[in-house]
């Protein structure tokens, strides 16, 4: 497809959720966005503010995924996780450094940037969070 | 809300290797023109979600025109993701409803062979948001299996409840001549069946495949002059959610489905309750009972302890899947709902053989995109 040139690729514009956590948070009811937003998803309100998500969350559950989607043929297995952060917010994503074995409900976690993937034609290494235990 | 249906026409659902995408539109198209003797229509409706991927094809409305000699009708597609089947025959509806059209041609068709599983895999997850759970690496099939453990954990039933459903479905794809495996599976050959993302197995997801489908939507004038078979349309409904699962308040609840079922159920005044039989949209296992329940024909945490009794099954009080639905039938994503149209057109029409359901005179069909982003619904009758 599109090769690197002088304009930056389509990753370079989620570097704000991606790799910082960065979102937008509504005023009226709370909940947090990845991205900036316009309108709260769950409440309609127009008044966000930029916000960041807390450092720790906890393991809500996990799945060791053995199927491998394209650009994971070489991380397969992994696991993924679905993670409650301190403020409430619900993430999914990849978790590491640990054995499926360590993970139970409730495990802290902490978010770390890590190689995603190797984008397919531009060989692109794309960055971005996922979760660890906190030991 | 009132119109009429005919002319409906499935494809075998296969991995089609020597026909092109061009090819499948145009021979389910052709089916049903020509099975309802109607040799123009106001408007074609292309239902696909993976051309432009897959085949680098855009513009499919007027290239199916084109392969139906039909030059000059309007012509588009529709892509809701998996819903996208429903979401043309919902278009359709809306144009012949407001009088802007007599006829409309649906046809939905996708080529899947054209890709790998691995590709497949990444296909599906491009119904879910690609700035977030896409970017991470986190598939719909991951997804899928964390709802799983979640309704397995909340309700305590045990995994083999929820592995259950693709019993039922190979049950009746395993006569259903369009369907691409026609054969029966064991619960044991299901839980057998190596991990894709614990605790889902291999046989409780779908193959995406080729197949395409067809239908007319009719308006009441025009339906006196078309061919039997007929049947009617008398609710639809849509609503969408939030693209991820958990970002809604429960992850469990399929809120866009329950909108768009009681909308359709609504608008065909009825009941759910009054519903012969469903075709469902899971593409995993555990979007059939998230789905029974979501549209009020089981209590929450009952539907696969229902299952297991047998109220699913073809003989069963609410057959499901009556054609084996995606896991049976198989998945061609944007021709789904356009399948499982004309499934319940031939259970309503006295045309579904050896799956016919007794004395079937409501059905509802079911199809969703992504987990539950998206969803239609469409209740179908009898013509009386």
């Amino acid at each position: 497809m599109r090769e690197l040139s002088s304009r930056p690729p389509a990753n370079w514009r989620s570097r704000p959720f991606v790799y910082r956590l960065e979102g937008s948070r509504c005023v009226v009811c709370g909940h947090f966005h990845p991205y900036k937003r316009l309108v709260c998803r769950r409440c309609g309100s127009k008044r966000l503010d930029q916000d960041k998500l807390p450092s720790t969350g906890r393991l809500v559950n996990y799945t060791v995924v053995t199927q491998a989607q394209q650009g994971f043929e070489n991380n397969t297995p992994h696991i993924v996780g679905w993670v409650e952060m301190d403020d409430g917010t619900q993430l999914i994503g990849h978790i590491t450094d640990c054995e499926p074995e360590e993970l139970k409900p409730g495990t802290v976690l902490e978010p770390v940037v890590r190689r995603i993937r190797v984008d397919g034609e531009a060989k692109l290494i794309v960055y971005g969070v996922k979760f660890k235990p906190v030991v | 809300m009132k119109a009429f249906l005919c002319g409906g026409a499935v494809l075998k659902v296969d991995e089609h290797w020597d026909k092109s995408l061009p090819n499948l539109l145009a021979e389910a198209g052709l089916k049903a023109l020509d099975s309802s003797g109607i040799s123009y229509v106001d408007h074609v409706y292309v239902a696909n979600v993976y051309g432009e991927v897959l085949q680098e094809q855009a513009n499919l409305g007027s290239l199916l025109a084109e392969e139906l000699g039909l030059r000059g009708v309007a012509a588009s597609r529709v892509e809701a993701g998996g819903a996208s089947g429903l979401a043309a025959v919902y278009a359709g509806c809306l144009a012949v409803s407001s009088g802007l059209a007599n006829a409309v041609l649906v046809v939905g068709a996708e080529k899947m062979s054209d890709g790998t599983v691995e590709e497949a895999v990444s296909l599906l997850t491009m119904e879910e948001r690609q700035d977030y759970v896409g970017y991470l690496g986190v598939s719909q099939l991951a997804e899928a299996a964390l709802l799983y453990k979640e309704y397995v954990k909340r309700y305590r039933i045990s995994n083999d409840d929820v592995a259950y459903f693709p019993v039922i479905s190979h049950e009746n794809s395993s006569t259903a001549p369009h369907a691409q495996y026609q054969f029966k599976i064991s619960l044991e050959t299901v839980i057998n069946s190596p991990y894709v993302a614990e605790p889902l197995h291999r046989l409780e997801t779908t193959s995406p495949s080729d197949g395409a489908a067809a239908i007319l939507i009719v308006s009441q004038e025009l339906a006196r002059r078309v061919k039997e078979p007929k049947c009617l349309l008398t609710g639809i409904g849509s609503a969408s959610d939030l693209m991820t699962a958990f970002d809604r308040e429960d992850p469990l609840e399929m809120r866009g489905l329950a909108d768009a079922g009681k909308r359709a159920l609504e608008m065909a005044g009825i009941k759910a309750s009054d519903v012969d039989f469903l075709e469902l949209h899971d593409p995993y296992s555990i979007l059939a009972p998230l789905s029974l329940e979501a549209l009020g024909i089981a209590e929450k945490g009952q539907a696969c302890l229902q299952a297991r009794k047998g109220r699913f099954s073809l003989s069963g009080e609410k057959p499901i899947n009556t054609f084996g639905g995606l896991k049976g039938r198989g998945y061609p994503v944007g021709a789904s709902g356009v399948y499982a149209v004309v499934e319940a057109f031939m259970q309503l029409t006295d045309n579904a053989s050896k799956n016919q359901v007794p004395g079937a005179d409501v059905g509802l069909v079911e199809s969703l995109s992504g987990l539950g982003s998206y969803a239609g619904v469409a209740v179908l009758e009898r013509m009386r």
